[in-house]
């Protein structure tokens, strides 16, 4: 079969071209390229350091778990704790000391052993409905499944690594037993069955489908950008959860450095500039995330939110609990 | 093998004895190659990290058995009612526009399932102009003040399915009404049986064996999809799949899910097999003079018109139009040097699928010609079939872990022996990505290269074989240009499957690497289905290739019957 | 004279099944044979096995005295220099008629290859057509270019597999004599299956009786109808009836039509129950013969009139009657046997009564 061998001759010096290309870092991406994009521009920019990224949310782990020490993969950026840890766990990752990233990121937002870094933060906010919820009646988590909310919650998908996060979040303060209460209340108190993405369920209280959410807060910002979407964002308030207690829960979004990196060099300044100030304003700006660096100046929509108590607990704490959480969200059946 | 000269008069060396054949050689390779992916993740279900079986029992499991049945059931009624139906009316009846509608009730085959939800969601979800229009016109307000259904459900998603696959039903009852002799039907009708009770008591049952093969290809198809179950949030073993895999992070629960869909799909194939081997005995093979088709008195005619209308309209025309009116309006957006650049990738990775999958195809059918009678050629065509029951994301999944075994080995060969690394030769390439491609698609090519393999008369083999051509002259001077009809149809519908391919595109693909149909994805997962539609309108209009060219070969056919009643 | 073609004790199988079993006969260079047997019978697996497309089990093919199969060598189709024409006729539809004369004309090039074209499409009386494709010619024009394709490369065997089955009735006896003549002409040793008699008898020097795959018997036409060796082949050829009969001493077989004198099967001791064969031509009208027979049915042949007759024990017999003599149904018809060959077979089906009733009778 001379066209396979072609081909492969074809992929093989595709390879070699990009092995013996210049300096470059290379990237395994659960964040859609468009998202990064403008961050790593300005790298390649300021540095000459060329990134490739690749983009996939499925099966990126068992990509880098199989390819074992011959990952062309330096670094990862994940959403979301469960996943960094789910690196981490897997051996895929290394440990990263630098004064420049411990200076900038806090404690809190990254591994003990620098395994992972948080870059930004996300904020699981609640909206309600403008016209038809009274604000008093929604001011924490554990209000979602209170009687006042039967048949106007929408939540995405159970399954979905935001809804995991913060029900891992509810069984770390509250136990086992008393977090799957609440989460049969929330799913007892769903006005359709779980689906589409955060977005979705603002439309649907836009629609009338439902009157309260549970979203990350920066897709209020995608919306608002969006001429069709505006009306949806423009139909609900935004409420931060547990002002009164712990504080809303808080996710990140971060990077680790795969264990067999081979521009661990470049991954490092990479790592050290997506953790520096300029790059931190340019997420809370592009994206409209909170960075974890302190000082940094937010972005105007952030700022017009203004501050809040943000949830301080170990993001450690949260995947340890992600598998019970994943078996609590079958056990009371949360999609069906 | 040597080439004595054909025409030596010298006797030939008599101590040849039974030779390695290469053919069945080249055969049994490449089937256990694409047999790889399949073994790999029967191997990742035998040993999981952990045994996830038991908590999948007491919750989920039950759900997804339960909505994967319900979903087939559904469809696989849905496209029978619709594919049989209109198969007899422009087969039995006249009436206006009838040889329009029987190519043009194929079309919604062009469309992914996935692309068909997301347009129909746009047209019929509380903000579409359906509902705004009935809120205007009545007054009401909000969703709770009115009952629509639900276009994101169980029902829909049978909606959306029926409307793009009866188009298999429709194709293969067509063809066997078309091949019935109409003296039964009409021995029939003389015993003082309706025209309605003939169709059912003679007809239907004849047809029955192409009618089965039909509704399991459709419902191949079913099992298969992903893009739609994941968007009106329908929780089938694919689904079940995802979950546990990626929620849980448990790849062998997931593989032990995929073996689960595996026995289904085997079911199905066998339910394919079975219908085409009694097809053997019912159909004749040949097609009968045209009968007189029945007419309707006066305008009664265009009642047929109308229904014919109704899947054509609703699986095409409704979902084609709300995408070019949509592209039109993102035009700017999306019309950029990556889009053409994603596109030109599109071509190129499913182009090359096609010809590999073709050329692999040719050379497992004609092998099994070789050795008509040899169950193992069978068992190998079958086998080299298999990827066809994986979905894509499994089967990506069973491409990465032998493909990384692969290359892992050889590096640290390489570094033993050599000192130097030679790295990932084949894992995150292109070529990983046209293996997939080929390995999921082969079935099809085989399929369509077999059936019209067997239409050539083995006399034609043995009359240029004692005419001095050795078997691989008689493979490239005789037969492919007798079958290139095939040969084709089998590229195109490899190359249009390969250009919708999703899931395994996304996780088996190089740095920096985007096609059409992850294009789409990106932008329809985050409910931008506006700046995703010039992509799907490609995807679409590369479908609509191949099923023009059905639709050509379905009309040629008529000329054909034609000609032959006029000789 | 040398054998052409020797099949010595071959055995073929499908699967599981022996479709021939040990086969043997020789073709000398020249002769024109045929196999011919109901459908089923292996007499086309044994031409596909001469072909070198179907393996055997035992025994082994010789052409020109050289091994061509056997159960462990089988040598390759194509370098076998064998013809081979076809029921459905095989060209190749997508070439011209000259392409397809031309096909196995490889090592041919240009005017040579041009010239022996010509003569080949001249012996068929198809020149002019070389340009035509197959499926504008007629089923008979098919064949005969299928003829000129498989003679072009001067085979050294050519093998006919129901050439004549798809054409009607009339063409496949005018074209029958074509062809043989044709191959006379050329000195063509030619090999013919076919399940048609009357293609056997106008085609062949010897013909092949094959049931269940064996070669009931291998003679020429004459043989095979006036002495069949078995009741096989006395069925399958020709029409004919058979009548009860008796062994007696010295070689007579006792009739109700007659005494008759003549060969009786070995071990058939005199008082054994046996069946004669008589054909229509051995039935003769003859008013003053002792014996009538009652017309049951009559067939108009135009020279002649197939009569169906039943004797008074309630036996049927046909005779071919000159169809000047019309006799209308129901009328006496008075008969005689007029046998030039006795063939007598033991009558299987009579055995186990008679020998119960023998006791009574004698």
């Amino acid at each position: 079969m001379k066209t396979v061998k072609l081909i492969a001759g074809l992929a093989l010096a595709t390879i070699t071209v990009s092995t013996f290309a210049a300096e470059e870092v290379n990237v395994y991406s659960y964040r859609q390229p468009r998202l990064i994009e403008p961050m790593l521009d300005i790298f390649t920019e300021d540095t000459g350091i060329r990134v490739n990224v690749l983009y996939a949310k499925k099966g990126m782990l068992q990509r880098l778990k199989s390819e074992g020490a011959n990952t062309p993969a330096d670094l990862v950026f994940t959403v979301d704790i469960g996943r960094l840890a789910d690196v981490k766990n897997a051996d895929l990752t290394q440990a990263v000391s630098s004064d420049v990233l411990n200076a900038n990121i806090p404690d809190s937002q990254r591994d003990d052993g620098g395994h992972w870094y948080g870059l930004t933060q996300r904020a699981r906010i609640i909206v309600a409905s403008k016209d038809r919820v009274n604000l008093d009646d929604i001011l924490s988590y554990e209000d979602l499944a209170s009687d006042k909310m039967k048949g106007r919650v929408c939540t995405r998908s159970g399954k979905h690594a935001y809804m995991i996060g913060l029900t891992a979040m509810m069984i770390a303060y509250h136990g086992e037993p008393k977090a799957e209460i609440w989460a049969a209340g929330l799913k007892a108190n769903l006005a359709r069955k779980p689906q589409g993405n955060d977005r979705a369920q603002v439309k649907a209280i836009k629609e009338g489908e439902c009157d309260v959410a549970v979203i990350n807060h920066y897709y209020m910002f995608n919306m608002l950008n969006d001429p069709k979407q505006v009306p949806w964002a423009e139909s609900v308030n935004v409420i931060f959860p547990n002002q009164a207690d712990r504080g809303t829960h808080m996710n990140i979004s971060g990077m680790a450095m795969t264990k067999y990196a081979k521009n661990s060099e470049n991954a490092l300044k990479l790592m050290e500039y997506l953790a520096s100030e300029k790059a931190q304003k340019m997420y809370s700006e592009v994206n409209g995330e909170y960075p974890v660096q302190a000082g940094v100046e937010w972005s105007d929509q952030l700022r017009m939110w203004g501050e809040f108590k943000r949830d301080e607990i170990d993001l450690t704490e949260i995947a340890a609990n992600r598998g019970t959480a994943i078996k609590m969200m079958d056990r009371v059946a949360y999609d069906n | 093998m040597p080439e004595t000269g054909a025409k030596q008069n010298t006797a030939p060396i008599r101590t040849v004895r039974m030779r390695v054949d290469l053919w069945q050689v080249g055969s049994f390779l490449f089937a256990a190659l694409a047999a790889l992916p399949v073994l790999a993740i029967i191997w990742l279900a035998l040993f999981p990290e952990e045994n996830i079986w038991p908590h999948l029992i007491s919750t989920s499991l039950p759900g997804y058995l339960k909505s994967t049945l319900i979903l087939m059931l559904g469809v696989g009624v849905s496209v029978f009612l619709t594919g049989v139906s209109t198969a007899w009316l422009v087969t039995h009846y006249e009436f206006p526009l009838r040889r329009e509608f029987e190519w043009l009730l194929l079309l919604p085959l062009a469309i992914p399932a996935y692309v068909i939800a997301y347009m129909y969601t746009d047209l019929l979800e509380f903000a579409g102009p359906v509902q705004q229009l009935l809120r205007s016109i009545f007054g009401w307000e909000l969703a709770r003040d009115y009952w629509f259904p639900n276009i994101r459900s169980m029902g829909g998603g049978i909606l959306m399915m029926g409307l793009v696959l009866y188009p298999y039903v429709y194709m293969l009852a067509r063809a066997a009404f078309l091949e019935q002799s109409p003296n039964q039907f009409e021995a029939s009708r003389l015993l003082g049986h309706s025209q309605f009770k003939s169709f059912l008591k003679v007809s239907l049952p004849i047809a029955r064996p192409a009618i089965v093969v039909g509704v399991a290809l459709a419902l191949m198809e079913t099992l298969n999809d992903f893009g739609t179950i994941d968007f009106f949030a329908i929780q089938t073993l694919t689904a079940g799949l995802y979950d546990v895999w990626l929620g849980m992070g448990n790849l062998g629960g997931a593989a032990q899910i995929a073996t689960t869909m595996l026995t289904f799909v085997v079911l199905l194939l066998s339910l394919e097999y079975f219908g085409r081997r009694r097809q053997r005995f019912y159909q004749s093979g040949q097609r009968f003079k045209a009968k007189t088709r029945m007419r309707l008195p006066g305008h009664h005619a265009w009642w047929l018109t109308l229904f014919c209308a109704v899947p054509v309209v609703a699986g095409f025309v409704i979902p084609v139009g709300l995408l070019v009116s949509l592209a039109i309006d993102y035009f700017d957006e999306s019309w950029t040097p990556q889009f053409r650049l994603y596109a030109f990738n599109s071509l190129l990775l499913s182009s090359s699928a096609a010809l590999i999958a073709i050329l692999i195809a040719l050379l497992i059918s004609y092998t099994r010609r070789l050795n008509r009678h040899s169950r193992t050629m069978l068992v190998v065509s079958r086998v080299a079939s298999l990827g066809y029951a994986v979905p894509g994301a499994v089967l990506a999944i069973g491409v990465i872990v032998p493909f990384a075994a692969w290359d892992n080995w050889v590096d640290s060969l390489a570094r033993q022996w050599f000192g130097f690394s030679t790295g990932l030769l084949l894992s995150g390439t292109v070529f990983a990505v046209v293996f997939a491609y080929v390995v999921r698609f082969l079935a099809v090519s085989i399929g369509s290269i077999e059936s019209s393999l067997s239409k050539v008369s083995d006399s034609m083999d043995m009359a240029a074989r004692t005419l001095g051509y050795p078997a691989h002259k008689v493979l490239t001077r005789f037969h492919l240009p007798l079958i290139k009809g095939g040969i084709l149809t089998a590229g195109m519908v490899v190359f249009v499957d390969s250009m919708k391919e999703l899931p395994a595109t996304l996780i088996l693909r190089p740095f920096n690497f985007e096609t059409l149909a992850t294009y789409v994805y990106q932008f329809a997962s985050d409910e931008m289905i506006g700046e995703s539609a010039l992509g799907a309108l490609f995807i679409v209009l590369a479908g609509l290739v191949p099923v023009i060219f059905l639709s050509r070969t379905i009309s040629r056919s008529n000329v054909v019957q034609t000609r032959r009643e006029t000789l | 004279m040398s054998n052409l073609l020797e099949v010595r004790n071959i055995t073929c199988q499908f699967e599981k099944t022996r479709v021939v079993e040990d086969v043997s006969f020789d073709l000398s260079e020249g002769t024109l044979a045929c196999l011919l047997g109901p459908s089923g019978c292996g007499k086309t697996t044994i031409l596909r096995a001469i072909a070198g497309f179907h393996p055997l089990i035992s025994g082994e093919i010789c052409l020109d005295g050289e091994r061509i199969s056997s159960p462990d060598y089988i040598l390759k189709p194509e370098l076998r220099q064998l013809g081979m024409v076809f029921q459905d006729h095989a060209l190749f539809p997508h070439l011209s008629v000259f392409d397809n004369v031309a096909a196995g004309l490889q090592d041919f090039r240009g005017k040579a290859k041009k010239a022996l074209v010509h003569s080949m499409l001249e012996r068929v009386r198809l020149n002019g057509k070389e340009s035509r494709f197959p499926h504008e010619l007629s089923g008979g024009q098919q064949q005969r270019i299928a003829l000129a394709r498989a003679l072009a490369p001067r085979p050294r065997l050519l093998l006919m597999d129901e050439p004549f089955s798809n054409l009607d009735v009339e063409l496949r006896e005018t074209l029958g004599v074509e062809v043989r003549d044709l191959l006379r002409d050329s000195g063509t040793t030619c090999l013919l299956v076919t399940h048609d008699q009357q293609d056997a008898f106008t085609f062949s020097d010897k013909v092949g009786v094959m049931n269940d795959g064996h070669i009931e018997q291998w003679d020429n036409a004459y043989t095979l109808y006036h002495e069949p060796v078995s009741r096989f082949v006395a069925d399958f050829i020709g029409q004919g009836a058979f009548l009860k009969g008796r062994v007696r001493e010295g070689d007579i077989v006792e009739t109700e039509l007659a005494m008759l004198h003549g060969k009786v099967p070995p071990g058939c001791k005199p008082g054994c129950p046996v069946k004669v064969l008589v054909r229509p031509d051995d039935v003769v009208h003859n008013d003053a013969s002792a014996f009538s027979a009652r017309i049951v049915s009559r067939n108009f042949r135009g020279s002649s009139y197939l009569y169906t007759l039943e004797l008074d024990s309630g036996t049927q017999l046909l005779s071919m009657v000159h169809s000047h003599h019309d006799h209308a149904l129901g009328e006496q018809l008075g008969i005689e046997l007029e046998l030039d060959h006795l063939v007598v077979f033991p009558d299987e089906s009579a055995r186990d009564e008679q020998i119960s009733q023998t006791p009574h009778q004698a």
